[in-house]
């Protein structure tokens, strides 16, 4: 409990140091909301100036910091000046889409890396091993963006799968099954990229762990005493292997809010990744703030959850 | 053991007999396709006679690891035979080693990783019962704690992780594991390497004990000729996979007949020699 204490508190930090300095280089780059506006004839600098005035713009760096931390406890996250509205009813609709993409992605990828990888292990050398491996290489190799063009070009061309958005229009007029259907359609091409994307990684360091764990002398000494292979791998190997496995799992979740972002551009899912590039370009400041600190609290999560399930889990770790 | 009584076990029949085995290691180079042979085992006879102490000595890379994992059956030799009991072993398939696996067990060089670091000491030792369905339910965690206080370690001790234990505590529980399926032949592959002398002498003493009371052969496995010296009836000297010097300990200590294990004796002598002179300079 006191190593979790330790790390809550660590977390709590890391959380404050974050949003310093996010807020700080978000005000440091070049330009405001307001600079475009400037240009139009039509509005006065002075409208410009009062309404730089009404958002706070005008006070040096650290009062707005302070105000925006007031209205993060107040639950509002700051205001998107674009959208006219508080950043946290924004930010909440569109992080829920994202979880739901990369939370689907995130479970399929650990369901097929934790078995394909254990089993894998357990014939190094053999073809299985060959075909893994070479193919993972050939996947790192090729970046996510390419991926999803590939499968947005090919949807597009045999008109298999609907192409962009999260559902198809008139989707409220349809029943609860066509809905059902309609969403996971939708999810098919950024899903696939994103476990893609995941999969080599996360096979990778399934299969090297449990390899290494697997020329344990325990795991001799439990042959020796007629221990069946299955019995092996996933009674004695495993847990052994697991602590490289959930500290990955760790950044897994801490990747929810983050890991998508581009993938979600490119195949046009309203998620995070859309309202943040669009945020940045047209420098709404409390939204880029409010997108980059969900992902750090997401982070700073999944790490917490990684340390209080190696401590459950890992003997080692509690005599540590 | 007396002349008298070594005689009379040579008289049996040999436990183990171990005829021309060879294993060999086919390793590839990085980043090239080609490949480099190692010999492990190169036509290796050996004759383990029951309930007696065969030392197997030999400097690291000898392959006497590799022998003992061929004995054991975790590893396949790719030539000659292994008769255990009267009964060819090397081939035997997955469902024939269920019979063999209890009768010959083995006690690991690093008792801190042979010993499943998740698992209670009671559950270590329980292991083998449990896969073997010896016992079950109350009556395996009995028998775990008395086979504990068999090897001189408290029943007290038995819900705690083996990462509490000394290194001999955990290396007597690692003994304690191997006597669960009361085995005839029990392989100590460096399992007092790492440990202090005083520990050495104390787990030396409860395997002689255990020798008598479970009847069993030990084939021990060392690089250190000075620590055998008292205890084994029997000495086998490897050197780059072959066994060069095979005999009773009073014959190749006494008379040894290759370079190499006049090699291994002298290099004994001269740690002794240098032991007690530190041992002297400590004192002044």
């Amino acid at each position: 409990m006191k190593y979790l204490r330790r790390r809550l508190a660590h977390g709590i930090m890391l959380l404050i140091g974050a949003s310093v300095l996010c807020f700080l280089f978000t005000d440091l780059a070049p330009g405001s909301f307001f600079d475009e506006i400037k240009l139009n004839p039509q509005i006065s600098p002075e409208t410009v100036a009062a309404l730089r005035a009404h958002y706070g713009l005008d006070q040096p760096t650290p009062v707005r910091y302070v105000r925006w931390v007031e209205s993060v406890f107040r639950g509002e996250w700051g205001y998107s000046f674009a959208y006219n509205s508080p950043v946290r009813s924004l930010l909440m609709v569109r992080a829920r889409n994202t979880l739901l993409l990369t939370g689907v992605a995130t479970l399929l990828v650990w369901m097929i890396a934790v078995p394909l990888g254990i089993w894998i292990a357990d014939h190094p050398g053999g073809w299985s091993d060959r075909l893994g491996m070479g193919s993972t290489a050939v996947l790192l190799s090729v970046p996510e963006l390419v991926l999803a063009l590939g499968f947005l070009c090919l949807a597009v061309r045999t008109h298999a799968l609907p192409v962009g958005g999260m559902v198809s229009v008139g989707f409220d007029q349809f029943g609860q099954w066509s809905k059902l259907r309609d969403l996971l359609t939708h999810l098919i091409i950024p899903v696939l990229t994103l476990i893609l994307a995941g999969l080599p990684v996360l096979l990778r360091h399934v299969r090297s762990s449990m390899a290494e764990v697997m020329k344990a002398p325990f795991i001799d000494a439990a042959r020796a005493h007629g221990v069946s292979n299955a019995r092996l791998l996933f009674r004695y190997a495993l847990p052994a292997a697991a602590n490289p496995l959930i500290s990955l799992f760790g950044f897994s979740v801490g990747g929810l809010l983050s890991g998508s972002l581009l993938v979600e551009v490119v195949t046009g899912w309203p998620g995070l990744g859309p309202l943040l590039l669009e945020a940045t370009m047209s420098r709404d400041l409390y939204v880029v703030v409010g997108v980059a600190m969900s992902s750090t609290v997401f982070m700073i999560l999944g790490n917490l959850l990684a340390d209080a399930m190696l401590v459950a889990v890992d003997p080692r770790v509690r005599m540590q | 053991m007396t002349a008298e009584q070594a005689t009379k076990r040579a008289a049996r029949p040999a436990l183990v007999r171990v005829k021309g085995l060879h294993k060999r290691y086919v390793q590839r180079r990085a980043f090239s396709r080609s490949r480099f042979v190692v010999d492990a085992l190169r036509n290796v006879d050996l004759e383990l006679q029951p309930e007696c102490l065969t030392a197997l000595v030999g400097a690291s890379g000898s392959g006497k690891s590799t022998l003992a994992s061929c004995l054991a059956m975790l590893e396949k030799p790719d030539g000659g035979e292994i008769w255990f009991e009267g009964r060819e072993i090397s081939r035997c398939d997955a469902r024939e080693l269920i019979w063999l696996r209890p009768r010959i067990q083995m006690v690991f060089q690093d008792s801190a990783g042979a010993l499943n670091p998740f698992f209670s000491a009671a559950q270590i030792v329980a292991e083998p019962l449990e896969v073997q369905r010896r016992e079950s339910g109350r009556t395996l965690h009995q028998r775990a704690c008395e086979l504990m206080e068999e090897v001189g370690l408290s029943a007290d001790w038995a819900d705690r992780s083996p990462l509490e234990f000394s290194g001999g505590q955990r290396q007597r529980l690692a003994i304690a594991r191997a006597l669960a399926l009361q085995p005839t032949l029990l392989i100590l592959d460096e399992s007092l390497s790492g440990l202090d002398l005083v520990t050495q002498a104390q787990i030396l003493n409860l395997l002689a004990d255990i020798r008598v009371t479970h009847s069993l052969t030990y084939l021990l496995i060392t690089h250190d000729l000075s620590l055998v010296g008292q205890m084994a009836d029997y000495i086998a000297v490897m050197h780059q996979g072959s066994i060069v010097e095979h005999g009773t300990r009073q014959r190749v200590f006494g008379s040894p007949q290759q370079a190499h294990t006049r090699k291994l004796l002298a290099a004994t002598q001269d740690l002794e020699s240098a032991f007690r002179a530190a041992q002297a300079e400590a004192r002044t």
